[in-house]
């Protein structure tokens, strides 16, 4: 027994644990717990009445049993009467089974929820807490409708004591986000935001979660919060070591109120008023300086405090991607960390790294670390800190780096966790196709990885190279060459022999001039590998087989005997059975020429997504793919520190991952293609991607709901729909929206006057989203400017979940109006309904224009007409960087132009406005005044209003 | 948000269980078994986060006894270590060096101070005065409630009751 026994020590509680505890078994421990309850029962059943002591002590003793595990179906009513007790003692150990133990029947609830508001009301600060406690343990949705009313009262009484207000804070944010309706807005909500300028300490800590709570949901409601939370921030950062008394901890000074202020700023974009703004930079450079300084203290809690502070201001910086130079800090110190002899610091360096690398600002300073995060992955001890490392190389990979992070990535999957193994093999599978630059080397690499792991390579990945090399003519000779060479191996993996059979069905031709690899060879050594197959390698080798007979007739008596074998012809297998009498028929009746239609070369892939990534995504949401996504350009503008590399014009249009290798294959392919000789479940999959019929359009098709603003009504966008699409004017891709339900991401692709768009919905509860139903209208004449086509998403978000929906955009003529985005589903019972500007603006159809300086005045001149031009001169919103300027003019879609303006501090810039209609050249230029901190901005094009909806978008931007 | 918070021996008993999100029993238990096996699995010089499910697992190891949270995945990690030390110098403070058994002897007593300190999956008080001035305070009750209790027969004072 322990020799510290604080206040009352219960005896007979103590000898029952004693006695648990000594049990030699199991058996003799459910004994003695038996024993025990049914004393316990009978006790509570007993004529005589209990007083509060044993009550108390029997309650504890039920507690305890439950805490071991065990089921406790009574006691709750003598709870509840402790619970209503006068004394304190008697009081504090019902709430705590009640806490622990709820079980909401409904007469108890009621029963409870006396005791609670009689406490409630009682203006005892201690029995107040107590019912607070029990409420926010409780949380349910019985107690939210007893007490939500009730607890913003006494939050914001003045007459509450320092601890009751900090219970009341955080209870009601436990009933807030377990019950959002039930908690009424009013008068009380801005009186809680000033309690961040509340004197105690605590007071503060325990509000701002709740105030982070409350802005996440009505951001604009709150937003006189962000001017006191800098102003607290600032206090607590320049206090010194000792100013905050028993809230600094370990020299540190109120760490965790640092971190939840810090929290609590990025629900904002940064501050607009320029005197907080440079107040919070200089916050945010402190603690970055305070990082270098010599540690206070050798203690691990200090250096822990003081870099989670650290690690949070990282993330505020992050957030707003806006500072250069403090993102360049940032990846400074965390590349410090990267080498920090704490695995703890190596492991947030390297998780922190990955979302840095995905800023246009600091992509390139992510990248000089590239050698220490390949050690990592090489000599890291724990596997958690090494899958780290394998998604930062995959973060900062791009065209400069991939074949060096390929090939590492690679020689770590032969040494790799099996846990880890398929996501690694889907990230080289990624990578390597969507740099490959030479195609052998996308081949080789996918070879390797089924050498490797074949195991975890899945089917996506070996039907992607198979579109690839179909595809792409100048690789077909080589991947047979490949194939080849590979399945020559005594033991090669069977996916080996799918890609390795498919392959040479399809190009055996492109070398079969080799006598080493003459047709027969090829043959037999497929041949070789049949047995030792499964059935759906068996039947696409049979596939391949046919089509062996129409590229090389030498062959045919050979194979036809293979077919006609009794182990084929009467396969036990329906499929094979099917398709050995069909190809054996086929190339014993059909003529040469008949032959050689139906077993043509399989035409081109219609391009698309590759379904790796899709698969990628699906593992890790949107947040792993689009570390990769085309938000980022290369060479990265901004990020380019030397500035040495010239973007080239196509990135104004950001291709698609499946682009990059399969490029803009504008002609359809070929009206009818041969269809497969058989519907055999495997060749179904394979080909499943393969064209229908006629060019991939954007007209309906059966399954594709198209969208008429018939719908229903959109209703209003919510008040800061404006702001989030004017950041999404010179970017494609990030966070669209976001509150405590649901996070709605975006990633767009835009080429001439089409467009693609992802949206990706995340279900941020632990709840299903019911009725789940995202739409877009098209106000006002814009139905006749814009075709945007969606697919169909499913009714039910499941807590936690994401659900992808894929948008197809055209652009019909010039439009002002951006279409709207819908989205309604019932949390809760309760029906939600936001609508949002969907991110798609005149300028995204803008197509980059490089000019010589003469050509471009003389344009200039030839649109001289007073309506032509729209001009405007401002005052600059953000910091005036050169290279973020540059990099939001890219990104806004028109080239640079070097050269042309006399004054280099100008801006000059071209391109055209693609619409099926109509296209619409347009010049621009941007005259930055540095001393007054305004911009003068003027277009130029052959349209008014075109001229000036660029204008004001492009001014939103600076 | 923290989501849960579990102590559990290095023979992967269960001291001490805190849930801020509801779950049910069996989710609960489920949920326990899973993440004890995974922690004890860990070598000592291991790093103390690791990604589960949706969730961010911290954890740090205290003489015999492992403490462990769950957070939300834009939680920070560190300040969270930092919250199961300044919960073990409560610990500590209160019962005077503590060790795993006063853990199990005054589990009543372990759940208030949590309660003073976290409440609902947030920071509610980080100074250790308040949080033990509180706890104190309704110690000072107990004994004055004990005072004016009768007295107890000998029978039950050696726990025979």
């Amino acid at each position: 027994m322990p020799a510290v026994s604080k206040g009352d020590g219960m005896r007979g509680l103590a000898v029952f644990i004693s006695d648990i505890r000594n049990c030699k078994s199991k058996e003799a421990e459910i004994k003695r717990i038996n024993k025990e309850l049914a004393n316990i029962r009978s006790k509570f059943k007993g004529d005589k009445a209990l007083d509060g002591y044993s009550k108390k002590k029997y309650v504890c003793k039920l507690l305890f049993i439950f805490l071991l595990g065990h089921d406790i179906d009574f006691g709750h009513m003598e709870a509840v009467n402790l619970l209503s007790s006068n004394k304190y003692t008697e009081k504090q150990i019902g709430y705590l089974f009640i806490s622990v133990l709820v079980n909401s029947t409904s007469e108890l609830i009621r029963l409870i929820n006396n005791g609670v508001k009689n406490d409630l009301t009682s203006r005892n600060p201690t029995f107040m807490c107590l019912a607070l406690h029990c409420i926010a343990n409780v949380g349910s949705r019985e107690m939210g409708e007893a007490f939500a009313a009730d607890i913003p009262r006494i939050l914001v009484a003045g007459d509450s004591m320092d601890s009751v207000k900090q219970s009341a804070a955080l209870c009601l944010l436990r009933l807030y986000k377990a019950s959002p309706d039930l908690v009424p807005m009013g008068e009380w909500t801005a009186r809680v935001v000033h309690l961040l300028n509340d004197q105690h300490m605590g007071v503060v800590t325990a509000a701002v979660s709740l105030i982070t709570c409350l802005c996440k949901k009505n951001p604009e409601d709150f937003k006189t919060c962000v001017s006191l939370a800098v102003s607290r921030l600032s206090r607590i950062v320049s206090s010194a070591s000792t100013d905050l008394q028993d809230y600094t901890y370990y020299f540190v000074p109120a760490p965790w109120l640092s971190v939840k202020l810090l929290r609590l700023l990025q629900c904002y974009a940064p501050p607009e008023d320029a005197a907080v703004k440079g107040r919070l930079v200089e916050c945010l450079e402190t603690v970055l300086n305070k990082a270098q300084e010599p540690p206070k203290s050798k203690k691990v809690q200090h250096s822990n405090a003081k870099n989670a502070v650290l690690f949070e201001t990282i993330s505020l910086i992050i957030h707003y991607d806006s500072e250069p130079n403090l993102l360049v800090r940032a990846c400074n110190q965390l590349g410090q960390f990267l080498q920090h002899r704490e695995t703890n610091l190596r492991y947030l360096a390297l998780e922190s790294m990955c979302t840095l690398a995905s800023s246009e600002f600091s992509h390139e300073a992510v990248k000089t670390h590239i050698d220490t995060v390949i050690n990592a992955l090489k000599t890291e001890r724990d596997v958690s800190v090494r899958q780290r490392a394998a998604d930062l190389l995959y973060a900062m990979c791009d065209r400069s780096n991939a074949k060096q992070i390929v090939s590492e990535m690679l020689r770590y999957l032969e040494t790799a966790d099996y846990a880890i193994r398929e996501e690694i093999v889907l990230k080289v599978a990624i990578l390597a196709e969507k740099y490959a630059v030479d195609y052998s080397w996308y081949v080789d690499t996918i070879l390797n990885l089924i050498r490797i792991a074949g195991d975890y390579v899945s089917e996506e990945v070996w039907y992607r190279v198979l579109q690839i090399v179909t595809n792409r003519d100048d690789v077909q000779g080589y991947a047979a060459k490949t194939v080849f060479e590979a399945l020559q191996a005594p033991a090669c993996h069977e996916n080996m022999v799918k890609v390795g059979g498919y392959i040479l069905g399809e190009f055996g031709n492109l070398i079969a001039g080799d006598p080493r690899s003459s047709p027969p060879v090829q043959f037999s050594l497929l041949h070789s590998k049949f047995h030792l197959c499964s059935v759906a390698t068996r039947a696409l080798l049979l596939s391949t087989y046919i089509k062996f007979i129409n590229l090389f007739p030498e062959t045919k008596a050979t194979i036809q005997a293979v077919l006609r074998a009794g182990s084929q012809l009467r396969n036990a297998d329906v499929e094979l059975q099917q398709r050995a009498v069909e190809y054996l028929t086929l190339s014993s009746i059909a003529s040469t020429d008949v032959l050689a239609t139906v077993l043509e070369e399989m035409p081109p892939f219609p391009e698309r997504e590759s379904s790796i990534l899709a698969k990628l995504k699906r593992k890790k949401g949107p947040g792993a793919a689009s570390t990769l996504d085309d938000g980022r350009r290369e060479p990265g503008p901004g990020g380019d520190v030397n500035g040495g590399v010239e973007p080239a014009p196509s990135t104004g249009s950001t291709p698609s991952p499946s682009a990059d290798l399969l490029g803009l294959r504008a002609a359809p392919p070929p009206a009818a293609p041969p269809a497969p000789p058989s519907a055999g479940s495997l060749l179904v999959d394979v080909f499943s991607d393969s064209p229908t019929g006629g060019p991939p359009s954007l007209g309906p098709s059966p399954e594709e709901a198209f969208l008429s603003p018939a719908a229903e009504d959109p209703g209003i966008p919510i008040p800061e729909a404006d702001e989030l699409l004017h950041k999404f004017v010179c970017k494609n891709s990030g966070v669209l929206f976001e509150n405590a339900l649901l996070q709605i991401g975006v990633k767009s692709e835009f080429r001439q006057n089409l467009g693609r768009m992802y949206l990706f919905y995340g279900n941020k509860t632990s709840v299903q989203f019911q009725n789940f139903c995202p739409t877009v209208t098209h106000p006002g004449d814009l139905q006749s400017q814009l075709v945007v086509q969606t697919k169909r998403v499913p009714g039910q978000v499941d807590g936690g979940a994401q659900v992808q929906q894929v948008l197809n955009i055209e652009c019909l003529r010039d439009f002002l109006t951006p279409p709207l985005l819908t989205v309604r589903f019932r949390y809760g019972g309760a029906p939600q309904a936001l609508t949002l500007k969907l991110p798609v603006t005149i300028n995204k159809f803008f197509q980059p224009t490089e000019m010589a300086a003469q050509a471009f005045f003389q344009r200039w001149k030839q649109l001289s007409l007073p309506q032509q031009e729209a001009q405007k001169i401002f005052q600059a919103n953000h910091p005036m960087d050169s290279e973020v300027t540059k990099a939001k003019l890219l990104g806004f879609g028109s080239a640079l132009l070097d050269n042309v303006d006399p004054n280099p501090e100008n801006y000059v810039g071209a391109g055209i406005v693609q619409t099926k209609a109509l296209q619409v050249g347009c010049l621009l230029r941007l005259e930055p005044n540095a001393q007054a901190q305004m911009y003068r901005l003027t277009l130029r094009t052959s349209k008014e209003s075109v001229s000036r909806h660029l204008c004001e978008l492009l001014a939103e931007q600076f | 948000m923290m989501q849960f918070m579990l102590l559990f021996s290095r023979q992967g008993k269960l001291r001490l269980q805190k849930w801020y999100v509801p779950l049910s029993d069996k989710e609960k238990k489920k949920i326990t078994r899973e993440l004890v096996q995974t922690v004890l699995a860990r070598k000592p010089k291991m790093c103390s986060f690791l990604e589960w499910r949706d969730l961010k697992i911290v954890y740090k190891r205290y003489a015999s006894l492992y403490f462990c949270c769950a957070i939300e995945d834009q939680d920070n990690e560190l300040i969270t270590l930092e919250i199961i030390h300044r919960y073990v110098e409560l610990l500590d403070k209160y019962f005077g060096s503590v060790c795993e058994l006063d853990i199990i002897f005054n589990f009543e007593k372990a759940y208030f101070i949590l309660d003073e300190f976290l409440l609902g999956g947030e920071v509610q008080e980080t100074s250790k005065k308040n949080v033990l001035k509180a706890i104190e305070q309704a110690d000072l009750l107990q004994e004055d409630a004990k005072e004016a209790e009768t007295p107890r027969s000998v029978l039950e004072e050696i726990g025979l009751t």
